[in-house]
């Protein structure tokens, strides 16, 4: 059975925001994905992004998170670094059973929640024998 | 899912080669079951090591921690000896009925990270918020470490 698999994305490079080439480099973020009976949660973790950064887009089974840091930059000299200024990105390739038109996103304090329902179609039901 | 393909009947299993085979396997799956155990979801040997940040302007430091999902009571900030430190736990998102994991990369558990901070910094007057995951720490430097103009006459 087919699932909300990972595609080939970018990968995690938390250094560099450009690479040689000046292509945009990004953050992939950490995900947890459950499947219930009626249908997939998953959760990605970015810090520092909110519902304006957050672009979530569907394209051929193909879901893309994109997420813009906002504003968090303390105008002041950094002293020292780990995280990144990169946005996130991540793209999942969707089994083909989830009602596209239902997908719920919701992001708390840097983490988002996408709801993925499965269509009524697929549900297991039970059939019954008529007389 | 199968289609609706007409059931054959597989003949691998009458080939010898094959019970021999798996023998073997359930034997060093065996040998490594307590590793197995232990290196499962690797998040028991690995710890989580957010994200800091560190900056300086005239008047503050800030401190600066990605730390995504946290509720603001899980999270300790506490200074010691010019020493900041942040520490916290993340506790186990709500589990889903029947649900069945795909993936588990987010960090669950304890984490604690220790910032020595390069100026003295008044310790009744430090701010701390906790937005979009971030947590942003603001210690206002003593009057005595912050930079001074002092103005010379010359005669």
């Amino acid at each position: 059975m087919n699932t909300v698999t990972q595609k080939e994305t970018q990968p995690d490079l938390r250094t560099a925001d450009q690479n040689q080439n000046g292509r945009q480099q990004f953050v992939t973020p950490e995900v947890n994905i459950f499947e219930t009976k009626d249908g997939y949660v998953l959760q990605a973790e970015m810090p520092g992004v909110n519902k304006d950064g957050l672009d979530i887009t569907l394209e051929n089974n193909e879901l893309t998170l994109h997420g813009r840091r906002g504003d968090q930059q303390p105008k002041a000299t950094a002293l020292w670094r780990e995280s990144s200024l990169a946005d996130y990105r991540r793209v999942f390739e969707l089994d083909p059973a989830i009602d596209t038109g239902k997908i719920d996103a919701k992001i708390d304090q840097g983490v988002l929640t996408l709801r993925l329902p499965k269509s009524e179609r697929v549900k297991p039901r039970k059939v019954t024998v008529s007389d | 899912m199968s289609n609706l393909t007409r059931w054959q009947r597989s003949d691998l299993s009458a080939w010898p080669g094959f019970g021999r085979l798996f023998g073997l396997r359930n034997e060093l799956d065996r040998l490594f079951e307590p590793f197995a155990e232990l290196t499962r979801g690797s998040q028991l040997l690995s710890v989580w090591n957010p994200a800091v940040d560190v900056f300086e302007d005239k008047d503050s430091i800030i401190v600066k921690a990605e730390l995504p999902g946290m509720k603001k009571e899980d999270i300790d900030v506490s200074l010691h000896d010019g020493a900041l430190s942040v520490s916290g736990e993340r506790k186990s998102e709500e589990k889903f009925e029947d649900a069945e994991t795909y993936r588990s990369e987010r960090f669950v558990g304890r984490f604690h990270r220790t910032v020595t901070l390069p100026s003295p910094v008044s310790a009744d007057k430090v701010k701390a918020q906790y937005k979009d995951g971030i947590l942003m720490i603001t210690l206002p430097k003593t009057e005595e470490a912050k930079p001074k103009q002092i103005e010379v006459n010359v005669a």
